[in-house]
């Protein structure tokens, strides 16, 4: 019982991970309908930054994520300006092979300009673990719970009761009828990149500290699996994306503690499979007959 | 108030409108009528700022809008009520309202508006939380309509209001378009339900093809020949 537990709180730390990465993968889609391949490398330059500013400005840890989040979102701007904007009236598959160009340049311009070794993340927060009966939970597993769910909480009130959040709402549904009343389309998709690449540049901070290891490489592997969140969740729904990152966190965990470490990542892709098959729209998702 | 000159627009490779020219005075319904595929659309679409003409003047209130996007041409008093509706599902019939006067700064504003909204459109008022999606045909209309009235437009773009509607809520639409246009907005019709749009319109202009064929008062063309036997079924 106390391993399950145990599993539990690991898999909870490790999805709320996922979680958001798998928000910005599913409002970014819910909005240009486009899958952002580069979103996992955004979370990577969160982790940098994170490292960067940690070691050599000495940041604090809010400091260091509110700073990552602002690069994140930055850069995320930026992405889609460059990138996916030019090509906003092309078929869906050209933006999606940017996307993964977009991830290619990321990942290897960083390798390139600083090295591709992995580095140790600073611990800016010194690690120590409470015993919950026989359940060992350590400072930073509540930290990342914590930041993710206030996160998580912040984006939904965005989201519900903003007039930019009602905005990305409208656009999301009938971008025609949105400009029809007057809303930019432009800046509420900039104002998306911006808040999904905001919570990717958290994340990295997040993961920095519970794996202490950071490489430009990290954002291949938690990206596709955060994409596989935000579809088991039903990619667009933004409750779909949270649920879907515990639940992938949490399978992994699990597979790892009955000693199928080797098959940790097959099992989250073999869900992707299984989801596609039996339950196409997600747990969330609507399932929307396309209209001839 | 508002006039169209020359205006050429390509849609694809199509050319769906050639060289037309119409002009709205305020205070009028002026109506565009014509069948399936004479550009009607095409042309409101242009005004609206959605579509890019490709040649001629779209001039309002002395300043020609033709490059202005769509966000900048509702702030400048057009607001379109698009073709099938496209209400925002997913969220309520106050979001929607709320959602068209999204330039609009000054929240107490945005309050009349609502209540002046609810005044003339007593059934969105009980539907207040409901997704819009759930709305039946006429309703939906009714709240299309109702979102682009919260923006204040001077001037109003009705695409096809009456498509798809029973005959007691198509009677009830024209209704309200009348009043609308009693409070003082100006407003431009399309529609194929030609003898409805004709009766209500002070002024209309028959489109085939892309081109403006006829124009006249609204009697004078529910009067002509040739316009009943195409448009009014003899």
């Amino acid at each position: 019982m106390q391993i399950i537990f145990q599993q539990i709180i690991n898999g909870l730390s490790l999805g709320s991970i996922y979680a958001l990465l798998a928000l910005g993968y599913t409002m970014v889609y819910g909005i240009i309908k486009l899958i952002n391949f580069a979103h996992g490398d955004i979370y990577m330059l969160g982790a940098f930054w994170g490292f960067y500013v940690i070691n050599e400005w000495h940041f604090n840890f809010i400091a260091a994520l509110l700073s990552s989040m602002v690069i994140g979102a930055i850069s995320g701007v930026t992405i889609e300006y460059f990138a996916y904007r030019p090509l906003r009236h092309s078929p869906r598959i050209t933006a999606l092979i940017t996307a993964i160009g977009v991830s290619y340049l990321l990942e290897n311009g960083m390798s390139y300009s600083f090295s591709s070794n992995t580095r140790s993340f600073p611990q800016v927060i010194k690690q120590h673990s409470f015993d919950v009966g026989g359940v060992l939970i350590s400072n930073i597993q509540i930290l990342i719970l914590v930041t993710s769910c206030v996160l998580m909480v912040l984006l939904q009130v965005i989201i519900k009761k903003t007039k930019m959040g009602k905005a990305m709402r409208a656009v999301s549904v009938d971008a025609d009828a949105a400009e029809l009343v007057g809303i930019n389309i432009n800046h509420t998709i900039s104002f998306t990149f911006a808040l999904g690449s905001a919570l990717a540049g958290a994340a990295g901070v997040l993961i920095g500290l519970y794996y202490n290891s950071i490489d430009p490489l990290m954002g291949m592997t938690p990206g596709i699996k955060a994409f596989i969140a935000a579809v088991l969740g039903g990619i667009g729904s933004v409750p779909g994306a949270a649920v879907g990152g515990f639940l992938i966190g949490v399978l992994e965990t699990f597979f790892q503690a009955i000693g199928l470490s080797a098959y940790k990542d097959a099992v989250v892709y073999v869900v992707l499979i299984a989801i596609l098959l039996i339950l196409p729209a997600g747990i969330f998702g609507k399932n929307v007959k396309e209209k001839v | 108030m508002l006039t169209v000159n020359d205006l050429s627009v390509n849609y694809g490779v199509i050319n769906a409108v050639k060289k037309v020219s119409f002009e709205i005075d305020e205070g009028e319904i002026v109506s565009l009528i014509g069948s399936n595929g004479a550009g009607k659309t095409t042309i409101l679409k242009t005004i609206s700022g959605l579509l890019r003409p490709k040649n001629g003047e779209i001039t309002y209130l002395g300043t020609n809008i033709k490059r202005h996007g769509a966000p900048r041409i509702v702030a400048e008093g057009i607001s379109q009520v698009p073709e099938g509706r496209h209400i925002f599902p997913g969220m309520s019939v106050k979001e929607n309202l709320q959602m068209g006067a999204f330039l609009i700064k000054n929240k107490a504003k945005i309050k009349a508006n609502l209540d002046e909204i609810f005044e003339r459109f007593p059934i969105l008022k009980d539907r207040i939380n409901q997704d819009a999606a759930t709305l039946s045909g006429g309703e939906q209309q009714m709240l299309a309509m109702a979102r682009a009235l919260m923006a204040k437009p001077k001037l109003i773009l009705l695409d096809e209001p009456s498509m798809g509607l029973s005959p007691i809520f198509i009677n009830e639409i024209f209704d309200i378009i009348q009043k609308i246009n009693q409070q003082g907005t100006t407003v431009l019709l399309i529609e194929q339900n030609a003898k409805k749009a004709l009766s209500i319109s002070d002024r209309a202009y028959v489109l085939a093809s892309g081109e403006v064929k006829m124009t006249g008062s609204g009697k004078e063309l529910l009067a002509n020949v040739e316009v009943q036997k195409a448009y009014l079924g003899g």
